[in-house]
């Protein structure tokens, strides 16, 4: 896709500095003149609402910090002292709690979509893999920054969390002894969490410039998985993707702004408004809804240590999806069998979420007593778990490789332009 | 079909998010309060209301940390006055605080003391620490009530019920003796139930014993002091406690969501002029 350079510094000053520094030339290269594939569908705004929502969270989060106070005793209460005595402390607030969320919604719409269209296929697995591990940056920036203010699901989240990590031989205590800088959940756990909870952040930004790198260098995907022949098939950058773009993004701003202004605590825990107490443990402990796919595999195995192997390979496997499908065909438009497959993942996903919200042992369907097999009655959220796990797992390492080699895709168009103008094929 | 499924993938995550405990306790009673939806205001009668019960009743064993004198005259809050946009010169509140008593320390000698409290004093606490409110109160911290309008699962809904909850223990409870039967407090009772085990009561044992009765409160303003009435009263100011940006945080919602509302049209018409000739 790197054709060279058409950039033409407009002024005496832009041409010296084009000389020495070229920045002009970049930008220009990858926003402005950047060739995007005619097709792409509003699947494709989500990396600029990406963009919009890291550009949120470090504005708000570095004013917060202006006034926020990593200390046990004082967390809770300059989280509150945020949102009733700095002006506007409240929409800051809201602004980041619901933003982690927002965060959470756009990404995942965004890697759903790559498996979708294959967008992980040769030659993009290296974007793939640096998109997987800025997902992994934003799972440990956010589960620390819920602590920070210190309320009680912050706390005993965190103490849930960090004794997962105990669980691995030899080294977990060690791991567990260094998280919370001692032995117990306290003020240097607090601390170093903070810390890092500002650090993070920028390299989620470092690593999204690799990531918008390695795009540049391949191109982008599009809804036919078919690669860009001719000039025919694509379109600049600016105006065409921008302003399509920006339209997206001012949709999804409407719907993080009904969030913020009128259900601000809707997808928070009550609980966190409750200050930390090491005494009292909630009677429920459950993470952000963004975490509870996860959290639900990791309770569906019986042992601890193969409960954090599971959860942690949930999201390893995701980082070899480039090698683990088989399939000479990108797009799923073309694979019938793979988009069932691909709508059942998206079900389980989902029940896996309401999995990790319940308890193990309440029942599915109310009422209904079934037969007791291995440690909980079959009708329970555990078994249901256990059923959904499976089928994560299986899509993976089982569907992925096999349909790849068994099905039969439909034709593909020979070109991205064929089917969109009007399938003119002339030669 | 992609988009339908994603569409509904993404709202049944946003419903199922956060998770509700397996409490068996009665699910709150439905009340109309002025502050819900996109345009509510707090009434500021019911607030003023409110706080007398917090006063009068509350208070002599809750505390509320995060609230000072000078939030009662705030934009929005109950004793607010335009004449006095700064809180701490308002009559009102001011003779409100004075009304308290406030451990200070003598600057002269040293010694503790109390003085009258200013607008700027917290709402003092009614125990001088954790341990004597526990010995006061059967052995549990009545909690801190700055907040327990957002800490409570049911919100003010939840805490006008619990209030009024206070209903005769069915035949063949046993209510531990220092607690009470309250059928919307979160708990368990089959410890006390000597019934059937498919037919517990709802609710649990609570350590507060009924704070509020019709009538324990008298309302300047000529309200009938019903306990329904006093229970919703103090609901709402503790709602206005907890959340004290609402009416503002939900009257820029309005200016914000027009705007981009807008703004999402002018981008979209300026996205079909962009893409009028190409095909895609
Ligand atoms: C005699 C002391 C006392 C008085 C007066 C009192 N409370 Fe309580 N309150 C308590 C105690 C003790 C608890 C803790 C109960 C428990 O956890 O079992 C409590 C708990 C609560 C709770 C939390 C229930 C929960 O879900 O955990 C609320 C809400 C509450 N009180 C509101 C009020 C209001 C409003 C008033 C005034 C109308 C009031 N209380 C008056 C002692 C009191
Ligand atoms: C990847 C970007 C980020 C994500 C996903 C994120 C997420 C979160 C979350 C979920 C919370 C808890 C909110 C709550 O319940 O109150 C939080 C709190 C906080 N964050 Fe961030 N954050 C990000 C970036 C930053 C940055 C760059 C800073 C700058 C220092 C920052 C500073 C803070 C502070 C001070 C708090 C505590 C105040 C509060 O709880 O509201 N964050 N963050």
């Amino acid at each position: 896709m790197s054709g060279h350079s058409t950039y033409q510094p407009s002024n005496g000053f832009a041409r010296w500095l084009d000389a020495r520094l070229p920045v002009g030339r970049l930008v220009w290269d990858s926003f402005v003149d950047y060739p995007t594939p005619r097709n792409l569908n509003y699947w494709w705004t989500f990396g600029g609402i990406l963009s919009l929502c890291l550009g949120v969270q470090i504005v708000t989060g570095i004013v917060l910090a202006m006034h926020y106070t990593p200390s046990a005793a004082a967390a809770f209460t300059s989280v509150e002292h945020i949102m009733r005595d700095v002006n506007y402390g409240w929409l800051l607030r809201y602004m980041h709690s619901n933003g982690g969320s927002m965060f959470f919604i756009a990404v995942y719409i965004h890697m759903l979509r790559g498996v979708y269209y294959g967008s992980y296929k040769a030659p993009r697995e290296v974007l793939w893999i640096l998109g997987c591990v800025i997902y992994g940056l934003m799972m440990a920036t956010a589960f620390m920054g819920y602590v920070l203010p210190w309320g009680q699901m912050s706390f005993h989240g965190a103490v849930v969390i960090t004794n997962l990590l105990g669980a691995f031989p030899v080294v977990g205590e060690a791991i567990t002894t260094l998280l919370w800088g001692g032995f117990a959940v306290d003020e240097p756990t607090l601390k170093r969490f903070f810390s890092l909870h500002y650090l993070l952040p920028f390299m989620i930004a470092g690593v999204v410039i690799l990531h918008v790198w390695a795009l540049h260098v391949v191109g982008q995907n599009n809804p036919t998985g078919i690669e860009p022949r001719s000039k025919a098939d694509t379109l600049p950058f600016t105006p065409y993707a921008t302003v399509k773009d920006g339209f997206a993004m001012s949709l999804f701003l409407i719907l993080f702004a009904v969030f913020i202004f009128y259900m601000p605590n809707a997808l928070g825990h009550p609980d966190n408004y409750v200050r930390a107490d090491p005494l009292v443990t909630p009677q429920h402990i459950v993470p952000e809804w963004y975490f509870l796919p996860f959290y639900a595999i990791l309770r569906a195995v019986p042992d601890k240590l193969m409960g954090v192997l599971a959860m942690f390979g949930s999201i390893a496997v995701i980082f070899a999806l480039p090698w683990l499908d088989t399939s000479k065909v990108k797009s799923m438009r073309y694979r019938p069998q793979a988009k069932l497959y691909f709508f059942i993942f998206l079900v389980v996903c989902v029940i896996l979420g309401f999995c990790g919200a319940k308890l193990p042992d309440d029942q599915v369907i109310p009422g209904l007593t079934t037969i007791k097999v291995f440690d909980s009655d079959l009708n329970s959220f555990v078994w249901l778990s256990r059923f959904s796990t499976l089928y994560y797992f299986a899509y993976f390492l089982l569907v992925m490789p096999l349909l790849g080699l068994f099905e039969k895709p439909l034709p593909t168009p020979e070109t991205i332009s064929s089917p969109v103008l009007g399938g003119d094929k002339k030669d | 079909m992609l988009r339908k499924v994603t569409l509904l993938a993404a709202a049944l995550f946003l419903v199922g998010g956060p998770a509700l405990a397996s409490s068996k306790a009665h699910a709150p009673r439905e009340v109309a309060f002025s502050f819900e939806g996109p345009f509510g205001h707090f009434d500021a009668a019911q607030l003023q209301r409110g706080y007398k019960v917090y006063r009068e009743v509350c208070s002599a064993c809750h505390s509320m940390d995060l609230l000072a004198f000078r939030n009662l005259g705030d934009k929005g809050g109950p004793f607010f006055d335009p004449k006095y946009p700064n809180a701490n010169d308002n009559p009102v509140v001011k003779a409100l605080a004075a009304e308290a008593q406030i451990n200070d320390i003598d600057g002269e000698t040293g010694d503790a003391m109390k003085r009258p409290g200013i607008p700027a004093d917290r709402f003092p606490a009614p125990f001088a620490n954790a341990a004597a409110a526990k010995a006061g109160n059967n052995g549990i911290v009545p909690p801190d009530l700055s907040l327990i309008a957002k800490a409570r699962a049911g919100g003010p809904e939840y805490v006008a019920s619990l209030l009024q909850g206070y209903v005769a223990a069915p035949a063949g409870l046993t209510v531990p003796a220092g607690l009470n039967y309250n059928a919307w407090f979160p708990g368990d009772v089959s410890a006390g139930w000597t019934g059937d085990h498919g037919h517990v009561p709802p609710g649990g044992f609570i350590a507060m014993a009924q704070p509020l009765t019709a009538g324990q409160v008298s309302f300047d303003d000529g309200t009938k002091s019903t306990l329904r009435q006093q229970a919703e009263d103090v609901a709402a100011f503790l709602m206005w406690a907890a959340e004290p940006k609402m009416e503002e945080r939900k009257q820029m919602g309005f200016s914000v969501l027009i705007f981009l509302i807008l703004f999402s049209g002018l981008t979209y018409a300026s996205y079909r002029r962009v893409w009028r000739n190409e095909s895609h």
